[in-house]
């Protein structure tokens, strides 16, 4: 309720002012056990206004926020004044106060730094931005679960267009406020404005992505280093008091925070200009958050939850996994033009997952290369939009010339202003990466398109990229699932290559597959997300005898023509069969599955056999 | 400035002093006895208060007068015996012992330069850290906020100089000293004769000879190493009474014992003596930094000296001469300024755990450190580390609550440096705990362990022992031989190795499993790297305008393994800078005015892929790959992949690669030696062990030259040159390595030929007679090709011969009535072979369709 929110930011302003000195030393762990207890109900943590959709300046400064977001870089650990002593100047009573969750020492006092009370500690930064590629129907969905509360819905009529004169200070209404300002923002990307300077007649009259676009042009260049191109939302600076030894860059969390905005910028001549820029930009366009709790999420869908842990309310749904799969793959088929296989193999590559890792071998990768797209044609652009709406994270990179010569695709670390320049590769876990190969065109590559398909080469083969600390490389493992739509065999190496074969021509591509998503319905849309994500997260293991049962068809094979299959075949046939078990639900390999995977990969070779034959030269 | 009790203003200006005091993190402060002292708190109080304090005496240890310090109870740190504050630099005077010496100022430690001195006798018992040996000495007066006494700091380090012994040092600084003479009074007399007056003392040492000042310079070097600086220089002056030296002696304290990473730096650590690895990643412009700073009143032009104090400088409100209020003005040219200069320091890439970003820190180098290192290099950084609140606004006394943190370098050293003495892999020698050699060297005991480390080397590619023990081999190298004395120069000791064979068995796998493993690995693909991205290349820097010299992946492995992955894809320029590489382990650089050689001492492994996109077993090797033999004949194993192609494989392998999927990685773990243990055995037995050749094994060995020379010969074949006896060799020593032995024995030797037979065997293998011909590798092409050739051409020029006198033929014509002759089939290939072989012998030519005889 609206009361529970308001106690926990009173508590929260509690927490923050009181002095230590007059409770016992373990207080401060008591509030935060009882904070993250409160939280892990649903219900209570839904109370709590999200950045993700609601605009900075609507936030009350030490209120309690919360982020979903993705870890960019780590700064330098800082030391901070843990526990300081202020001296009120006309009566000269002293103050024990605490400096966690606060930017700067209190004001208008004299601190003393000279006690033996004084306490200085240690705390780590993260650079934070919004998870790469968050599809909008994500950022749509969980922003309407939060407004979903009835209590919280206030008529918007009662809103008065004076945000300009909103001051973090005099908002004493300011729980209402975030809702209010959603109903505005509700467009279908949920995109935030993220400066609070704009003209508030353009605010209300003009459409929200516009705006949003308005304002960042007319700001100061700074750069907010977002991985991707063309990337929106809040850019943070998350102070970690404990464990930040437990996070790592590229994860993404949930993070609940006391949300600051120090409006003094420090003075600092030690730094160069760039890097103070970088560290210390301007709270009102990156707002501080002093974490009290975070977890780490394993996916971004808000229609699972957070955990895998919490599978109980999934293992309903598994019972109906086979329908589904009927259903998606009916849908599938019809946006692969009728091709039946290509939609059963792209099925079994959305659910694949780096699920571990032997010394340098990624396991459980399946990088699938579907050729045969016609050229010069939006049908790609199309096929990726229907991938984006069942998908939690996704981009598409344009394999243009320019684009591989020009874009940065590994992350470089910049020393003049100390950070991680981010780069398109960097990327959240399960994130799909689709490469349209479709756009490249003959031409030179520079060194810097060799270098960038060099990393797409390693990314697919390994799983991991190679940050450039420009003294040194560095290895960042990740976990990316790359599908590459081409004309011809890709370039790229890949696990499975499958030649898209068209079973009709629809005179009009665009209007063809918008007749398809439109006729699909929204629950039927919502059970493909679940299904889709779900799944990943499922375990899986071979029986004795089904070891056995393989081992004799490898070498039943072998026997017959060793060119046949090789070590690689039963690689990929191994994962084809894991995954196509999984895609039913089911967590062991049976036979029955096993010969339905040896049955997909014959059809799918012998068509490429076919188009070897039709092209002669296809390699 | 003489009196505390002057004017208002001048009490403002203290205060202001003293509450610049205040501003050090609390970390340091706590440490003060809250009863005994809390008169002396430095808050904003009148100095009156400070001396009634009946805690502070007048406690100037020595009789000569102190002109220029203000107050009674504090020394002057930064001049040993108070004889010359900075002002009191007179011209003139004989250049020679502790009077005319000038002190340098040493802004590594900071400015504070007044200490007071504590009774710790007064009313309180002192520190609980404070030893029991001060009392007994009788010594009461320590430093405020320390347990350091200064008198018995001064005589314990002196005794320390004098006496301190340590015959088995192996540190490089000691070379050319006289180990059985006390060390740091050689190196006293080392400043006299070289005139660079500072002393480098390890901690080590000062740990060793006397813990309780170790602590103390650890915990309170900004006290402490003044101190040091004053004995030292009452000690050498003494002994040295007659020598000039640029100014007095500094000692620069080095190897702070727990050389920490970067990451463990806490908030226990402000205002310590730390020292930790890093890589330098950028170095500032020169900044100059005032320390004393000159005033000249406009009115009476009377002057003064003002020092500053944590960059601050206390500007004279009035002149004391002329009572003249703002009259005084700064003197730009005539205020001392020293050199600083700020350093970005990384930490190295080593010991970051995964999945993070490097940290970076601060450092300021001061006077001569300036320049000292350069961006990349690789250094242990002893100095103080710092805190600083941030000032919201300068003219405000509010602060964030942040501290800034740097460290103040007293010393470097360059970790990847080439040293003086001795070979530069001791620099990167790891430390390994005993616990962990104890371990290591029970592995090596074992008698499998070679068996066993090679299945522990990339677990997840199935089978190809040999294989993985050749790689092993590799990874151990040979022992380094140097001839360069007698004009030889040195043997390779890097074995290098060559995977070809059919796409897809895991060549790729293997190589980059190479490539984790290993500390300087580089890993490269044929088909994307340059020459220059291989050897090195000039750069001229932006803003310097310095040409700067960026080393490639050759060079950046050198030590270390250059994993290269489609070798058959790379252009020959990029290949024939390996020709040097491989053999001499350097690599020469003639560009833009930079000649240089490089070291380059990197194993290479290799991978090719065969030209057709399958092997073509009736073909040979060069054949398959068409690599230059030169190049091929370099590699001291070279290995075929291939599908073995038959059942109990196939089902071997079936298992393993089922078993892969579906095991959880614990269960997988338990099976194999796990990765980092590889890594340490390596590491360790590459540092320490150095085998050499027994007497059995240089029979051995030459024994097994001499056999392989046997079998070619007997069929007019060359099968073995020197260079296969050097493989043998290194490969023998490699094994020697992984037994952990100092000797090569016979086993050995065995084993080395054992796995050279095997790659020779795969390799060097003539199709077309099965028997193994080296000089496939060595010259491209086996004796019996080369021989069929010239029969070939020896026919054909008798089928010319025998068509009696025409200057003229048809190409075709020629062709087909060779073939009709001959009784084997001959190829168009074979046929153009021998007429180009006609044709050196200048037999005919050839033009278009015609041959033409001459």
């Amino acid at each position: 309720s609206t009361q529970f929110y308001k106690w926990l930011n009173h508590l929260m302003s509690l927490h923050v002012q009181t002095k230590p000195s007059n409770c016992s030393p373990d207080w401060e762990t008591k509030v935060l056990e009882y904070f993250k207890e409160k939280l892990k109900d649903n219900e209570a943590a839904s109370w709590v206004p999200s950045l993700n959709d609601v605009p900075v300046h609507y936030l009350k400064a030490n209120s309690l926020v919360k982020f979903r977001c993705f870890i960019q870089d780590m700064f330098d650990p800082e030391f901070y004044m843990g526990v300081y002593e202020t001296v009120d100047p006309s009566s000269k009573s002293k103050v024990l106060r605490s400096g966690k969750y606060k930017d700067v020492a209190e004001c208008g006092h004299q601190v003393d730094l000279n006690t033996k009370n004084a306490v200085t500690l240690e705390r780590q930064t993260f650079y934070c931005v919004p998870i790469p590629g968050e599809s909008p129907w994500v950022k749509e969905i969980s922003f309407s679960y939060s407004c979903s509360n009835p209590a919280r819905v206030v008529p918007s009529t009662s809103y008065a267009p004076c945000r300009h004169k909103r001051s973090y200070e005099e908002d004493e209404d300011m729980e209402t406020q975030p809702h209010k300002q959603k109903e505005q923002l509700a467009g279908p990307q949920g995109t935030t404005d993220i400066h609070g300077s704009g003209d508030p007649k353009r605010l209300e009259t003009e459409a929200p992505s516009s705006l949003s676009n308005a304002a960042s042009g007319c700001s100061s260049p700074l750069d907010l280093n977002f991985p991707l191109p063309g990337e929106k939302g809040p850019a943070c600076l998350v102070k970690v008091y404990e464990e930040w030894e437990l996070f790592k860059v590229n994860d993404i969390l949930e993070v609940y925070d006391c949300f600051s905005t120090s409006l003094v910028d420090p003075m600092d001549c030690t730094e160069s200009v760039e890097e103070q820029r970088v560290h210390c930009p301007p709270a009102s366009l990156v707002p501080r958050l002093h974490m009290l709790y975070a977890h780490r999420l394993q996916h971004n869908n808000p229609l699972l939850p957070p955990a895998a842990s919490e599978g109980q309310s999934s293992s309903g749904f598994l019972n109906d996994v086979v329908s589904v799969r009927g259903e998606l793959l009916g849908y599938l088929t019809h946006v692969l033009l009728g091709d039946a296989l290509a939609a059963e193999y792209l099925i079994l590559h959305l659910i694949s997952t780096v699920y571990a890792r032997r010394d340098v071998l990624p396991l459980g990768k399946f990088t699938l290369n579907l050729s045969g797209c016609p050229h010069n044609s939006t049908y790609t652009e199309q096929l990726y939009r229907v991938i984006q709406q069942l998908i939690p994270s996704s981009f598409r990179l344009g394999m243009s010339l320019h684009n591989m010569n020009n874009l940065r695709l590994v992350p470089r670390k910049d020393y003049t202003a100390n950070r991680l320049l981010s780069g398109v590769l960097q990327l959240a876990p399960n994130t799909s990466l689709f490469l349209d190969e479709t756009q490249l065109e003959q031409g030179q590559l520079d060194s810097t398109g060799v270098r960038n398909i060099t990393a797409l080469g390693n990314l697919i083969s390994w799983q991991k990229v190679d940050y450039d600390f420009n003294y040194h490389q560095m290895e960042f493992p990740c976990n990316i699932n790359v599908l590459i739509a081409s004309e011809g065999k890709s370039l790229l190496p890949c696990d499975c290559h499958v030649r898209l074969q068209p079973q009709l021509a629809p005179p009009n591509l665009e209007q063809y597959i918008s007749t398809i998503q439109v006729s699909l319905s929204p629950s039927l849309l919502n059970k493909f997300r679940i299904y889709l994500s779900l799944l990943r997260t499922l375990d899986y293991s071979i029986s004795e005898e089904v070891t056995k049962a393989v081992e004799d068809d490898f070498v039943e094979m072998r026997k017959d023509d060793p060119q046949s299959i090789s070590a690689e075949d039963l690689h990929r046939l191994l994962v084809v069969a894991r995954l196509l078990s999984l895609s039913v639900g089911h967590t062991t390999l049976s036979r029955d599955r096993w010969m339905r995977a040896k049955h997909l990969e014959t059809l799918r070779t012998n068509r490429t056999e076919q188009q070897k034959c039709v092209n002669g030269n296809e390699p | 400035m003489s009196s505390p009790s002057a004017t208002p203003t001048k009490d403002d200006i203290l205060c202001a002093a003293w509450s610049e005091d205040a501003l050090t993190p609390p970390s340091r402060r706590r440490r003060t006895d809250d009863a005994s002292t809390s008169d002396l708190q430095p808050m904003p109080t009148s100095p009156v208060t400070d001396m009634r304090s009946p805690a502070v005496q007048d406690t100037s240890l020595f009789s000569s007068p102190a002109p220029f310090s203000h107050l009674s109870d504090t020394i002057d740190m930064s001049s040993p015996l108070t004889y010359g504050t900075p002002s009191s630099r007179v011209e003139g005077t004989p250049r020679s012992g502790l009077r005319g010496t000038p002190v340098r100022q040493r802004p590594d430690l900071g400015s504070v330069r007044k200490a007071r001195q504590v009774d710790l006798h007064s009313d309180h018992a002192n520190g609980p850290e404070a030893p029991a040996s001060e009392h007994s000495v009788g010594q009461k007066l320590v430093i405020w906020g320390t347990d350091v006494n200064v008198g018995t700091c001064k005589e314990k380090f002196q005794r320390f100089l004098q006496r301190f012994i340590d015959p088995s040092s192996t540190d490089d600084e000691n070379a050319g000293l006289d180990l059985n003479e006390p060390l740091y009074m050689q190196k006293l007399e080392e400043i006299n004769v070289v005139g660079d007056p500072v002393l480098n003392v390890n901690c080590e040492h000062l740990q060793s000879f006397d813990a309780d000042l170790y602590r103390q310079l650890i915990a309170y070097p900004q006290e402490v190493i003044p101190t040091f600086d004053m004995a030292v220089n009452e000690l050498f002056f003494e002994r040295f009474p007659d020598s000039v030296i640029e100014h007095q002696i500094q000692v620069r304290p080095y190897n702070a014992l727990k050389t920490r990473n970067m990451r463990n730096l806490n908030p226990e650590d402000i205002d310590q003596l730390i020292t930790i690895s890093g890589m330098v990643i950028r170095t500032s412009q020169l900044i100059p930094e005032m320390q004393e700073a000159f005033f000249r009143c406009q009115v009476c032009a009377f002057s003064t000296r003002v020092e500053v104090d944590r960059g601050r400088i206390a500007e004279p409100a009035v002149c004391r001469n002329c009572n003249t209020t703002h009259s005084m003005a700064l003197i730009h040219n005539r205020s001392i300024f020293s050199d600083k200069q700020m350093i970005k320091l990384q930490e190295s890439p080593e010991d970051m755990p995964a999945g993070q970003t490097p940290h970076t820190t601060v450092v300021y180098a001061h006077n001569d450190l300036v320049d000292k290192v350069q961006p990349g290099d690789r250094v242990n950084i002893t100095g103080i580390y710092r805190a600083v609140p941030i000032r919201l606004n300068p003219r405000q006394s509010n602060v964030k609550s942040v501290y800034k943190t740097h460290i103040d370098a007293i010393h470097f050293r360059k970790t990847h440096e080439k040293r003086l003495h001795g070979l530069d892999e001791e620099a990167e020698e790891k430390l390994f705990t005993e616990e962990r050699v104890r371990t290591l060297r029970e592995l090596a005991a074992k008698p499998d362990v070679y068996e066993r480390l090679s299945s522990a080397l990339a677990p997840s590619i199935y089978e190809h022992e040999d294989i993985k023990k050749g790689i092993l081999l590799q990874l151990f190298g040979g022992t380094r031989k140097d001839f360069s004395q007698t004009g030889r120069g040195g043997f390779r000791a890097e074995i290098n190795i060559l995977l070809c064979g059919d796409p897809g068995t895991s060549k790729s796998q293997l190589l980059q499993y190479v490539y984790n493993l290993v500390p300087r690995g580089q890993y490269t693909s044929g088909k994307g790297s340059s020459a220059v991205g291989l050897t090195a290349y000039v750069m001229k820097d932006p803003e310097t305008r310095q040409l700067v010299l960026q080393t490639g992946a050759l060079v950046l492995s050198d030590n270390g393994i250059c994993c290269i992955d489609e070798f058959d894809k790379m252009s020959d320029s990029t290949r024939s800078v390996l020709h040097e590489v491989m053999e001499q382990q350097t690599l020469s650089i003639a560009k833009a005015g930079i000649i240089c050689q490089l070291n380059a001492r990197t194993s290479v492994l290799a991978a090719a892929n065969p030209v057709e996109s399958q092997w073509n077993p009736k073909k040979t090797t060069i054949e398959n790959i068409q690599l230059p033999h030169t190049l091929l004949s370099r590699f001291d194993l070279i290995f075929l992949m291939l599908d073995p192609q038959d059942e109990a494989y196939d089902r071997r392998l079936a298992h393993h690669l089922v078993s892969l999927y579906y095991q959880s990685e614990e269960q997988l773990e338990e099976e194999f030696l796990d990765m980092a243990m590889l890594k340490d055995y390596v590491a360790y037995a590459r540092s320490y062990i150095e085998p050499r050749l027994s007497e059995e094994a240089s029979q051995a060995l030459i024994k097994a030259y001499v056999d392989m020379r046997k079998i070619g010969s007997g069929r007019g074949m060359v099968s073995a040159y020197p260079r296969q006896l050097e493989s043998l060799i290194r490969l023998a020593e490699a094994h020697a390595k992984v037994r952990f032995s100092d000797k090569v024995e016979t086993i050995d030797v065995e084993e080395a030929k054992r796995l050279h037979r095997e790659a020779l065997k795969q390799s060097a293998t003539d199709p077309r007679t099965g028997f193994v011909d080296i000089s496939i590798l060595t010259t491209g092409m086996s004796a019996t090709a080369r021989k069929r050739k010239e029969e070939l051409a020896q026919a054909l020029k008798r089928l010319i011969q025998s068509k009696g006198k025409v200057p003229t033929m048809k190409y075709q014509q020629l062709f087909d009535d060779l073939r009709a002759q001959s009784d084997v089939a001959i190829t168009k290939d074979m046929f153009e072979e021998a007429l180009q072989a006609l044709t050196d012998e200048d037999y005919l030519t050839v033009t278009g369709k015609t041959v033409r005889l001459l």
